[in-house]
């Protein structure tokens, strides 16, 4: 993954959770176009958008592997109401993120701490490995209380949570139905399915369970 | 000179496809799921389907009664606003004008409605024409609630955040009221090739 800082003119601003399109063209005029999470809080100075790099993507690979300092990208936005979370909206807050789906989530927790809010807030986060693992130390340090969980290969001396974030695991650490959470769930489209079935399963309100999801189903 | 992206290249596709791809969209042949929130699950035997507001009386047809009705299977492509494409997909369902086939109206304008509070407005005349269709397979399979199941609406030549997963039915309106994603900011209409994606295209 690759955090990509841009110095946007005449940026209006953004709210925590939207998304930008970002275009390509080619020399021939070919033109191809992809949405990506801001990862940045409305309150920081720069914008930043976190890229996964998919092995066949045709913008990701671009994005990773080519963009240098000093070059420009098309971009369109912010774009977005529905997945998003101010501060007046109040809590307390339960975010759920499966692997580049912490990249809004992170956008979320860091315009909470730039308002101040004293809304609280639990954050589940499911990665393959530790190297998949982004924004760790800075999470640590955004007061919520942060489950990580990892799903495919941990170190050896590994004494934190391992396997899917499933409702056993919910029912320990997320809120309980009763404290009504605003509960915002982003990432592959089978963990979110899986996650959001979970939460109502649990008793939770579908009506303030909100779903981002990225990639295939492969099916 | 038009803005160039230094260095990429992109990926085009072999063959003959390009001409069914709407600008800004790439083909896959997954199919993603997309929905805002959990998917709802009703029952068969409490599952209705709905027609209301500017009509003389409402109509509704349980499962048994919908399934009763003549079905067509039809192959056509799909766009969603999210910038994927997909061509040919198959399905089974039962024209809207054949729900509609009778129904005396002054409407302009029907809103969509769905299990899970989803809204989506169209114009009457884009659903009654024989351009849409609630569809309850998919691929010759029942639609798998993930992707809209039991029945969803199916408006192939409109962005699919048009065809609403989970459709209960269909208000009858004179006036155009936005659904969810038209209040979220996408386009009143959606039609991919004129990239009519967020409000203001």
């Amino acid at each position: 993954m690759k955090s990509i800082v841009l110095e946007v003119p005449d940026w209006v601003g953004h709210r925590a959770g939207q998304h930008v399109d970002v275009r390509l063209t080619a020399e021939d005029g070919y033109q191809a176009q992809r949405s990506y999470s801001i990862a940045s809080a409305p309150e920081d100075a720069d914008l930043v958008l976190t890229v996964e790099r998919l092995e066949d993507g045709e913008v990701s690979t671009y994005l990773v592997d080519e963009l240098r300092v000093g070059d420009e990208l098309e971009l369109r936005g912010p774009i977005g109401g529905y997945f998003v979370w101010e501060e007046a909206q109040g809590g307390p807050l339960l975010l759920v993120a499966g692997g580049s789906g912490i990249v809004p989530l992170r956008a979320i927790l860091r315009h909470r701490a730039a308002a101040k809010s004293s809304v609280p807030a639990r954050l589940v986060y499911s990665s393959r490995s530790l190297e998949d693992v982004i924004y760790r130390n800075e999470l640590a340090g955004l007061e919520a209380e942060v489950t990580l969980t990892l799903t495919r290969v941990w170190p050896d001396d590994w004494s934190g949570r391992r396997g899917r974030v499933d409702t056993a695991l919910l029912q320990e650490v997320a809120w309980t139905p009763a404290e009504r959470p605003l509960t915002y769930v982003c990432g592959p489209t089978g963990f979110v399915e899986a996650v959001a079935e979970s939460l109502v399963s649990l008793g939770h309100e579908p009506a303030r369970i909100k779903t981002e999801r990225f990639g295939p189903t492969g099916r | 000179m038009s803005f160039v992206s230094r260095g990429f290249k992109g990926r085009r596709r072999e063959g003959g496809d390009s001409s069914r791809v709407p600008p800004g969209q790439y083909l896959t042949d997954d199919f993603p799921v997309l929905s805002a929130g959990p998917t709802p699950h009703t029952p068969l035997d409490q599952w209705t389907f709905t027609l209301r507001g500017a009509v003389d009386e409402p109509r509704s047809w349980t499962w048994e009664e919908f399934r009763a009705l003549p079905s067509e299977t039809v192959t056509v492509d799909i766009h969603c606003v999210t910038k994927w494409s997909k061509l040919d997909t198959t399905w089974t369902g039962v024209p809207v004008a054949t729900l509609l086939d009778g129904v005396e109206t002054s409407a302009d304008y029907v809103l969509a409605f769905s299990d899970g509070g989803y809204t989506t407005n169209l114009p009457l005349e884009d659903v009654a024409d024989g351009r849409a269709w609630v569809a309850f397979e998919y691929g010759a399979e029942p639609l798998d609630p993930e992707h809209g199941g039991p029945a969803r609406l199916l408006v192939p030549h409109l962005y699919f955040w048009k065809s609403a997963k989970w459709v209960r039915g269909l208000e009858l309106r004179e006036d155009d009221k936005q659904g969810f994603w038209e209040m979220y900011g996408y386009h009143n209409y959606g039609d991919p090739w004129r990239e009519q994606r967020y409000s203001g295209d």
